[in-house]
């Protein structure tokens, strides 16, 4: 490996990174520093992303994620550190590079009265290779907004139009700022499919977000970035294993007995009692199947169950000691 | 080099026409004024009417000048908007060069200019006279080639202006001083020894003196320094604008 290669958070990402890398890593970004006067937006940051993954940068608005993407497309200059993306340095190979890469940015805007197809056109006209358009804004569901101006589409619909745009060049990597921010619930869902999709054709998709549902049904791995600092990445399971990994299965009986029973079981850490609902904490590689289990063998009348688990929202929280909308 | 020029070239067009009242204001005003000016003052220009300012009577030249300058200004405000709204920034990531942007909107000002010009030059044809000597081709082309050059002052500051609410006013502050001391309205002659020396050093002053000569029938050697000015003012501000132009 080459000197400067990523500085890992731990022995558990170096694991899953050796297990998976049979090829190169499509991005390659070992401490990255990039400062605006005294503020220092991005701290050293290292990580790699694979080959047809998607890959999420996480963290609160004005935590670095924006800067980190924007050097990784050769838009900014780093003020130190390395970067590769297919092999090549985004600002020096900016040419070469943006040919075999799509991106959409956060808060992009076209000219108002551009219609989606003549954007389309013009957009694939830049390129040396571009697909269909007309397929394109099919897959996009945007068929039916062919011939209407930029400024009459709705938020999903822009944003819709802005990956379309990503993708014109069959890029090999497409990278998504923020693209749900601002959406209602089903317009996001739209573009999650649409990006699960990207990924579906081989592409490697990154993308930031501040949602952490977003990027815990989205990305295959994530980075958790905070003030600058990269403070852990892997899957959004294995960080909540490994930040939270207490789980809770809340069971509704009257047994009187129950409470006693459950304490006893080896993987609870904790049990409280509202009325007749059991709140059980304890280890989640074990707990949920010791609660059925003497749920069973005890034949407990239960009137509901359910398992709370941790999200990505906590282990935010517990690993910066304050939730991602501060 | 210039690659996506015309598409986006032909884009520009389609949008500004879509914006009735950006068309009406961009070629119905000039013509609207032009008109009325030279009802105004085409009579008494054909009895030969003494008094008259002699802008008066080369109208069309202060004509053309106030379209450049107002295509300038236009520039200036759309790349200003282009750049607040995120629209440069979201270009920058593909293969197009701002070199590349500023051409089609260039391309688009002249033509526009081209059109407005020309309806001038039909709407007004009954009411200003035009001498025997003038060629309309010849000051067709010095018009175009002078917007041309004074557009690149629009590149420079289209490149640094900040945001689009001060690219208008910025623009007026830098080109209405180099209009009224452009000859346009009184001879260089008159004008104080320290004032005159500005007035050379400007940019506007060889347009406006290729345009009165080309109008007054006098050849384009006689003004081959005016036009080498104007094309080196055209070379050097796109040198500039190419190093400081801002994406965001």
């Amino acid at each position: 490996m080459r000197a400067g290669a990523p500085v890992r958070a731990n022995g558990h990402v170096a694991q899953s990174v050796c297990t998976r890398v049979a090829q190169d890593p499509v991005i390659r970004v070992s401490l990255l520093r990039k400062t605006y006067g005294r503020i220092v937006a991005v701290d050293d940051v290292s990580f790699d992303v694979h080959q047809g993954e998607i890959f999420g940068l996480i963290g609160p608005n004005g935590a670095g994620k924006t800067t980190t993407m924007e050097c990784i497309e050769g838009l900014r200059a780093p003020d130190r550190g390395a970067i590769a993306v297919l092999g090549l340095d985004p600002v020096r190979d900016a040419r070469a590079l943006q040919e075999r890469i799509g991106v959409q940015l956060q808060e992009a805007q076209l000219q108002k009265r551009i219609t989606v197809r003549e954007a389309v056109g013009l957009w694939a006209a830049l390129y040396r290779i571009s697909v269909d358009g007309d397929h394109l804004l099919e897959r996009l569901g945007l068929t039916d907004k062919r011939h209407a101006w930029f400024m009459t589409l709705s938020g999903g619909q822009k944003q819709r139009l802005l990956i379309a745009l990503a993708l014109i060049n069959d890029p090999e990597v497409v990278f998504l700022d923020e693209l749900t921010t601002g959406l209602d619930p089903q317009a996001r869902r739209t573009i999650w499919e649409l990006v699960r999709g990207i990924r579906a054709r081989g592409k490697t998709v990154f993308l930031t977000t501040h949602l952490m549902e977003e990027a815990e049904r989205l990305c295959d791995r994530v980075a958790i970035i905070d003030r600058g600092k990269l403070v852990d990445l892997g899957s959004p399971a294995a960080l909540v294993r490994r930040h939270c990994p207490l789980t809770s299965v809340v069971v509704s009986t009257d047994d009187p007995a129950a409470l006693a029973g459950f304490q006893a079981m080896p993987a609870v850490a904790s049990v409280s009692r509202e009325g007749t609902e059991h709140t059980i904490r304890g280890r989640a590689d074990d707990l949920v199947t010791q609660v059925i289990r003497y749920v069973a063998e005890h034949r407990l009348h239960v009137d509901g169950f359910r398992t709370q688990s941790p999200t990505l929202e906590d282990v935010f929280l517990q690993i910066t000691g304050h939730t991602i909308r501060d | 080099m210039f690659r996506g020029l015309f598409r986006l070239t032909w884009l520009e067009i389609k949008i500004f026409v879509r914006e009735p009242l950006g068309v009406f204001g961009t070629i119905g005003v000039p013509v609207l004024i032009f008109v009325v000016a030279s009802r105004l003052v085409g009579p008494r220009l054909r009895t030969g009417a003494p008094g008259l300012p002699a802008v008066a009577a080369e109208l069309p030249v202060a004509v053309s000048m106030f379209v450049a300058v107002s295509a300038v200004l236009s520039l200036v405000a759309i790349m200003a908007i282009y750049r607040e709204g995120g629209i440069l920034k979201r270009l920058r990531a593909t293969p197009l060069r701002p070199h590349t942007i500023l051409t089609a909107h260039v391309l688009v000002k002249l033509l526009l200019s081209a059109v407005t010009l020309a309806a001038m030059g039909l709407a007004g044809r009954r009411y200003f006279p035009v001498g025997a000597d003038v060629s309309l081709l010849s000051f067709g082309v010095a018009v175009l080639f002078s917007t041309a050059c004074i557009l690149s002052l629009g590149f420079v500051i289209a490149s640094v202006v900040p945001t689009a609410r001060f690219a208008q006013p910025m623009g007026a502050l830098v080109l209405y001083p180099m209009l009224g001391l452009s000859g346009l309205f009184m001879p260089l002659d008159v004008l104080p020894p320290a004032l005159h020396a500005v007035a050379r050093a400007l940019p506007l002053t060889y347009a406006v003196s290729l345009l009165q000569g080309i109008w007054r029938g006098e050849g384009w050697i006689v003004h081959a320094g005016d036009v080498a000015v104007l094309a080196l003012v055209f070379v050097v501000c796109a040198a500039v604008s190419a190093r400081v132009f801002r994406w965001e």
